[in-house]
């Protein structure tokens, strides 16, 4: 397949205005400004079927469609560059070698939905990736694509950049709009929805950078040649992020549905160490994850991994072997959502920190066999329950891990100690014997 | 209006109302932390969490509007799993120290575990997460951030009623803490309300914290007389002592809320600072004497004046602290029984007290101006008086809760009213016009007796005796119409629901009120 996402991998200076220009740059933004009345580009994305890659896989086009078309407030773009899901390394390559291509979606969904100023929220973290798209877009105004007038269009677009103080609930779009209002970024709850009420008070479309990337190819060669690439429901050029225990970890473009097998087997080179596969997250540290059996018959596209019974979310995928203590691999994930809950909605606040803690005994070998259940049960507590779905980004995948791999729980707490080997190859003692040792000197 | 069912109750509710207050009309209660109606809704806490038919997810009532068709279960099996599920999550973290609470009694964690949770805690782990104890956040704010539930109702009272910001949420998930902003402290004439909205043990006032425990404390609802305002209150007291003023809602004067200046005016009115019996000028002292004499005394001086310069040689100045039901059977009295037109209103704010603001405090620092000016009182005729005096004219006064020495100064008050033969005062305390009296009369202060005020807007609103007048005091209503009686021989009924119907009948501006229709929330003037 012809790399459209990753370009620079075949075109190295493709960051600099000049080279993608040569390369067929900002003529999707001419035809959109010229040949295209703002419906039809609408129409063109809804067509294509393209749905959004920051996780939740919603249709870009019917998005912009929920944007009054006579409203009297002005309408705002964010582009959201606060990629802050584990294991998810997309937006940061684009973002770095690639910039114009996510400036000229930028600019091509700002004349669908009538947009005049889109904001580019990117994480903390992303200072350098900063700059180099605020290096793009000073190129890019020079030339007359940004800013007023475009092209001589008669339309005008500013984009201005901020950068968030780190906090991956930042990247939640209505986290992101009150953090870009310069307030704590607690999410709103829904409705209104920020087609309706969004920065400031107005409508407002907030989409991803790698759904964004997507849009200049759809206007440039229509949405019949999209919709052709992976599965018609769920179609388009994919960026996988390949973590782990794998050969070749990266960052890998290929087309939506792509087996999860050959993506770990072929692409990724196979399982480090020659050892066997155990575990896949399939996006993210958000969702449940698959099993070696169950990695063998998916397909890397939202609704099939969906019908697996996990979510493709960010496609950050997370290969683990045979040598992975898949509870502390649950403790670990626990820790990032206690750290990162916003502490705003009563379940998140106090569940996390609770899964967390229980986690931290499991693993050390103070677990009881009653907490596994009780694990679920307070998974199933915070699900649903909250104002944003960062409390199910901790419960799915503690319902997943304790489901799928149960026996492995047990054996920490029959054996009070984790069995898998450290680093150093050594076996932690039990906890109890620890603790009787220490009571008999006592 | 939508028609919708609770519970398997069907109501009709006016449109725009959320599900708590759908429910609440329906005689439902919906358990929540965060909610307040006088507030932006937030949906923090999850307490309110409701199935609604048709929705997949359980929803918040505070966020879910009433709609047509919609039915609603508060108490399904699935709601009360999510309600115990969010007292749990509330109470792992939380210090559980109830014993050494103020909030105890009136806490809603404590109210809802009763009513909606009764189970063991399932939170084995022993380490609580540790936070700040006893932080004074200034403006006689106590702060515990263990027990506090982050509902943001204070940070959000701060920004949206007051809008000074003075408390934010500081940190990340369960570090969050409530907090002001570094050396700088809450500086606030209305921070007392955040202590009345906490819903838990988190706020605290420094003034009451530690004084009474809450279970012991009889509400009895009144008026706040700080301010011409009139705030709705509730006073709290235990056995003949006020502990605390709380605001009484009332939408058509404070809404929720009420400012710390009237919240922290009662101390001056406990019985320590008061004056409980009747007392006469004798010599270069004043000296105790009972009604008996005292109404024999003052009767006496009455008629003797009026026989020897005529009933206009008596007259009488009503302060603005006067109830209506006051201030109309003393200009009766004046009036009617011993037939002098002399009658004169006082409504005086001490200089330096605050002035206008645009919530709720006003400059006029008297409750009950606009009533004396409904009722044809002037409060702006005391020079006519004092000319009245000076030329000899008037020569005995009775001075109803009006403190003119203060007001004017011992010098100019003499200058004025030095001449005057006769002087009757009838006030709470011994206060400086009262030593210059040759009698004077110790009345029930405003948490004592029953009554009404009109505030600025003509608003009339009951006030209610919360306990009696200590000693030998009595209702100032008594004390006139026992005065009568000794002047006339003819009985009068003192109570204030008589007096009133009395008042509507005969004055204007109180015509069609009736003193059993003002209800909680009071009614407005006729005119």
């Amino acid at each position: 397949m012809e790399r459209i996402l990753t370009r620079w991998l075949d075109i190295p200076d493709i960051r600099r205005l000049e080279v993608y220009e040569a390369n067929g740059g900002y003529q999707a933004l001419r035809k959109a400004l010229f040949d295209m009345k703002p419906e039809e580009i609408i129409n063109e994305v809804k067509n294509s079927n393209l749905r959004g890659r920051g996780g939740a896989a919603f249709p870009t086009g019917t998005k912009w469609s929920f944007i009054p078309k006579d409203s009297k407030k002005p309408v705002y773009l964010c582009c959201n560059a606060d990629e802050s899901e584990p294991g998810t390394f997309a937006n940061r390559y684009q973002l770095e070698f690639d910039p114009h291509q996510v400036l000229e979606g930028i600019l091509i969904a700002c004349r669908a939905v009538n947009a005049h100023v889109a904001y580019m929220y990117f994480r903390g973290e992303f200072a350098h990736q900063k700059r180099t798209v605020e290096n793009a877009i000073a190129e890019a105004r020079a030339k007359g694509y940004i800013g007023r007038n475009i092209m001589g269009s008669g339309f005008d677009v500013e984009i201005y950049t901020h950068r968030g103080a780190g906090a991956y609930i930042c990247g939640e779009e209505t986290g992101l709009l009150e953090s870009l209002e310069g307030k704590r970024a607690y999410p709103r709850n829904r409705p209104p929805f920020p087609a309706i009420q969004g920065a400031f008070g107005c409508p407002t479309v907030v989409n991803n950078v790698e759904t964004l990337s997507n849009v200049p190819w759809i206007i440039r060669k229509g949405a019949d040649w999209y919709r052709a690439i992976g599965p018609e429901k769920s179609p388009g050029p994919k960026l996988f992020c390949l973590s782990g225990h794998v050969n070749k970890p990266g960052l890998y473009e290929l087309p939506m549905g792509f087996p999860l097998k050959d993506l770990i087997y072929d692409v990724g080179g196979g399982i480090l160490d020659g050892r066997k596969l155990k575990a896949v997250i399939p996006g993210g540290a958000s969702f449940p994850p698959f099993t070696a059996e169950e990695a063998e018959k998916v397909m890397m596209d939202f609704d099939s991994v969906r019908a697996a019974g996990s979510l493709m979310g960010t496609a950050g995928v997370m290969v683990m072997h045979d040598d992975t203590c898949m509870v502390d691999v649950l403790r670990t994930i626990a820790h990032f959502f206690h750290h990162e809950s916003c502490g705003q909605c009563t379940p998140c606040r106090e569940g996390c920190g609770w899964i967390e803690k229980l986690m931290i005994d499991m693993e050390a070998g103070r677990g009881r066999m009653e907490d596994l259940d009780l694990l679920l049960n307070i998974a199933g507590n915070m699900e649903g329950n909250t104002i944003c779905v960062l409390a199910d980004s901790l419960s799915m995948p503690t319902r997943g891990f304790i489901t799928k791999f149960r026996s492995e729980f047990e054996d920490h707490v029959r054996l009070g100690r984790c069995p898998f080997r450290d680093r150093d190859g050594r076996l932690a003692p039990p906890a109890h014997a620890a603790y009787e040792e220490h009571a008999q000197e006592s | 209006m939508p028609k919708l069912t609770i519970d398997g109750k069907e109501i009709e509710v006016p449109d725009g109302l959320n599900l708590v207050q759908a429910a609440d009309l329906a005689g439902i209660e919906i358990p929540h932390y965060c909610y307040h109606p006088g507030l932006s809704v937030v949906g923090n806490c999850r307490m309110c969490l409701v199935e609604v038919e048709k929705a997949p997810k359980l929803q918040i009532a505070c966020n879910t509007r009433v709609a047509e068709g919609m039915v609603v279960h508060t108490r399904s099996d699935r709601t009360r799993n999510a309600q115990k599920a969010v007292l749990e999550f509330l109470l792992i973290n939380h210090p559980i120290d109830c014993p050494v609470c103020d909030q105890a009694g009136e806490c809603k964690l404590q109210d809802y575990y009763m009513d909606y949770d009764r189970q063991p805690s399932r939170f084995q782990l022993g380490k609580k997460n540790k936070k700040g104890k006893a932080i004074d956040v200034g403006s006689g704010v106590m702060l515990d951030q263990e027990r506090c539930i982050l509902c943001a109702r204070c940070t959000r009272f701060f920004d949206e009623v007051t809008h000074t910001s003075e408390l934010a949420i500081f940190g990340r998930g369960d570090r969050n803490v409530i907090d002001h902003w570094p050396d700088r402290p809450i500086d606030n004439r209305y921070a007392g309300n955040v202590v009345d909205i906490c819903p838990v043990g988190a706020l605290t006032e420094k003034d009451f914290r530690f004084r009474m425990r809450v279970w012991y404390l009889h509400r009895t609802p009144s008026v706040c007389a700080g301010c011409e305002r009139g705030c709705s209150i509730d006073i709290h007291h235990h056995r003949g002592r006020i502990y605390r003023l709380k605001p009484r809602h009332n939408p058509d004067v404070n809404g929720y809320w009420m400012c710390d200046e009237g919240r922290h005016g009662f101390p001056a009115l406990q019985t320590e600072h008061r004056l409980t019996t009747p007392l006469y000028q004798s010599g270069d002292r004043m000296a105790p004497e009972g009604w008996e004499e005292a109404l024999k005394r003052a009767a006496a001086q009455i008629m003797e004046i009026g026989s020897r310069s005529g009933a206009n040689a008596i007259g009488a100045i009503v302060g603005a602290q006067a109830t209506n039901e006051e201030a109309f059977a003393l200009k009766h009295l004046v009036r009617n029984t011993i037939g002098s037109d002399r009658i004169c209103g006082f409504s005086w704010t001490p200089p330096g007290a605050s002035g206008d603001d645009e919530l709720l405090i006003r400059a006029n620092k008297n409750p009950n101006t606009r009533g004396l000016a409904a009722l044809g009182i002037p409060t702006d005729s005391l020079d006519t008086m004092a000319a009245a005096v000076a030329a000899g004219q008037l020569k005995m006064l009775i001075v109803l809760r009006a403190d003119l020495v203060r007001a004017l100064g011992e010098k100019e008050f003499i200058a004025k009213f030095g001449a005057l033969d006769y002087m009757l005062v009838l006030d709470t305390d011994a206060n400086e016009t009262g030593q210059m009296a040759n009698q004077l009369w110790p009345v029930g202060a405003y948490p004592e007796i029953d009554g009404s005020f009109t505030n600025f807007k003509g608003r009339v609103q009951r006030i209610h005796s919360a306990f009696p007048p200590p000693g030998n005091a009595i209702p100032a209503l008594e004390a006139i119409a026992r005065l009568g009686h000794a002047l006339d021989g003819v009985q009068r009924d003192s109570s204030a629901q008589a007096v009133f119907g009395e008042m509507a009948s005969q004055e204007p501006a109180f015509r069609g009120l009736s003193f059993e229709q003002l209800g909680p929330h009071g009614r407005n003037l006729a005119a």
